[in-house]
């Protein structure tokens, strides 16, 4: 068990990884497609990363180690909190050694590595984003901890294994916490990942950007690592929505065939969950800076009500 | 009381009482007035579907009858009539801004947890599926409440003070499975003409200020100085 279980682990951190990019491409070609454009393939952001990484990656003479340590930083913590989540397997043998709260703590890390090297080049933008990223996510971190929190109740552990599988183990219970608690964590993940209302990922228009101000001076490699990784934070979310809260088919045995099917429903899962952030992205429009404290706030409240409703309705 | 343990429909009279409290704070933090509008149809329409459910799980027939009064008064006929109003002054694109919504939000989760430590002795007494219900039905009374302190126009405070109605009518049906047959309907009658008579004044209101502002009142003078 336990050396097949440490070979998964690592199955599991190579499939987000490898299949993170996929689901950016299937989600613009969706969203291509509902906006009446000519999508293109789902592969492009596979060959995007290839183009970038055979790149020269050019550094200012300005920037310090920061700059430079960054991208491999914010990739490593990424893949480290990969590991934990479960994807396919249930009870994989690292989630043991992290709990949601430390994850909470790995995307701390990385946001604060990525704003200390969009100040680091001493641009205009990159201290802009940097400053805005911050501010988003002051906002967004409080309520996905009372989501977290809300979710530790219910399960009774801060374990994403265990919360996953005593929410398997109850079956279909309607509980209004876990309820407030999924909108909660849908807006939090759209703030934390840059999606519509709050950034728009595929704009460098100077007024609107957030994430992409702070990514303004990479090239080559570097930018391929950081491009990546969000793409692989934007998986990890979308997962994290889809096991929590319809855990059903995940694998919470060691056999081939129990494998190769939670694979399927994992993998048809996010297909619909994208599909629904797709169609949000179309019929949305990207909201003023200074609303996005309300945004989050409606995020918070939903979180909150989470918790007082499993408080006051369900013990 | 363990959610586990009760049969599917009870769990789904709590589900859709979560549901009805969010309403509430939707109320409270949504800034344009015909969303506002569309948010206390809503309410109307899933207290009615909670009535429902309590009335199939204890068996009372009466209350599906003021689950019918209650959908068809607050879910159609005021929401209908507000909106007939604000069609006719041309306030459709009108907002009433709240000042500092975050604070007022985080105000309402206040009220939340203090109307809950408040209903916990009366709750203790009574063992339905609808006991924790109550600390919530005297949340959405004092959300309503706080709903008419943060809002400037004259239609939102009426929906602040017809969400309070919902809340004493969501109280009466947790506690006691609801009133006697006579006091609702006059009830309803009542509530019936106050959104008329609201109405009413909402035209004088906007003949005299041009504006459903309420702070316009206070003025002593018409010039401004």
């Amino acid at each position: 068990m336990n050396l097949n279980g440490w070979m998964l682990v690592l199955l599991q951190s190579a499939l987000f990884v490898l299949l993170s990019p996929l689901l950016t491409g299937w989600l613009k070609w969706w969203k291509c497609h509902l906006q009446n454009r000519q999508a293109p393939p789902m592969t492009q952001p596979y060959y995007d990363l290839w183009k970038l990484f055979g790149k020269q990656a050019l550094l200012s003479k300005n920037t310090s180690f920061i700059f430079r340590v960054t991208p491999y930083m914010i990739s490593g913590v990424t893949l480290l909190a990969a590991s934990i989540i479960p994807l396919i397997l249930v009870r994989v043998p690292s989630a043991a050694s992290a709990d949601v709260i430390v994850l909470v703590g790995f995307f701390a890390l990385a946001r604060f590595f990525q704003a200390l090297a969009g100040m680091d080049t001493g641009t205009a933008f990159g201290g802009m984003g940097a400053s805005r990223e911050m501010t988003v996510s002051a906002l967004a971190e409080p309520a996905m901890l009372m989501a977290v929190f809300t979710l530790s109740m219910v399960a009774h552990s801060t374990n994403l294994s265990s919360v996953i599988e005593s929410i398997l183990s109850q079956g279909l219970v309607l509980r209004p916490s876990l309820l407030f608690t999924f909108f909660g964590l849908l807006l939090v993940a759209l703030a934390e990942t840059g999606r519509i209302p709050v950034d728009n990922p595929s704009t460098h228009l100077e007024l609107t950007m957030i994430h992409e101000a702070m990514i303004l001076e990479y090239s080559g490699r570097m930018l391929a690592l950081i491009e990546w990784t969000s793409m692989t934070k934007l998986m990890i979310y979308a997962v994290l929505i889809v096991n929590i809260f319809f855990p059903w088919g995940i694998s919470q045995r060691l056999d081939f065939a129990n494998i190769l099917f939670a694979f399927m429903a994992v993998c048809g899962k996010l297909m619909v969950l994208t599909l629904v952030l797709a169609i949000s992205e179309t019929v949305l429009a990207k909201m003023r800076f200074f609303r996005i404290p309300v945004f989050l706030s409606l995020a918070f409240t939903l979180s909150l009500l989470g918790l007082l409703s499993h408080i006051i309705l369900e013990i | 009381m363990h959610l586990i343990s009760l049969p599917i429909e009870e769990q789904a009279i709590l589900l859709l009482a979560g549901m009805v409290l969010f309403t509430s704070f939707i109320l409270l933090a949504q800034p344009r007035i015909v969303s506002t509008i569309h948010s206390f149809a809503w309410q109307g329409i899933l207290l009615a579907l909670v009535t429902v459910l309590v009335a199939y799980d204890t068996g009372l027939h009466h209350l599906y009858i003021s689950a019918l009064i209650t959908f068809l008064m607050k879910g159609l006929f005021i929401p209908w009539l507000l909106h007939r109003l604000i069609h006719k002054m041309e306030f459709q694109r009108e907002k009433d801004i709240i000042h500092h919504p975050a604070l007022v939000l985080l105000a309402g989760g206040f009220l939340v947890i203090f109307c809950y430590s408040t209903a916990l002795p009366i709750a203790k007494m009574s063992n339905s599926v609808t006991q924790p219900i109550i600390g919530l039905s005297m949340a959405m009374v004092m959300l309503g409440m706080l709903m008419l302190i943060t809002r400037r126009k004259a239609v939102s405070q009426v929906i602040g003070f017809m969400a309070m109605e919902n809340g004493l009518f969501f109280a009466a049906i947790s506690a006691t499975h609801g009133m006697p047959m006579v006091v609702e309907l006059g009830i309803a009658f009542d509530v019936f003409v106050a959104s008329i008579i609201f109405g009413i004044f909402f035209f004088h209101i906007k003949n005299s200020f041009d504006s459903l502002d309420v702070d316009q009142m206070s003025k002593l003078s018409e010039i401004d100085r």
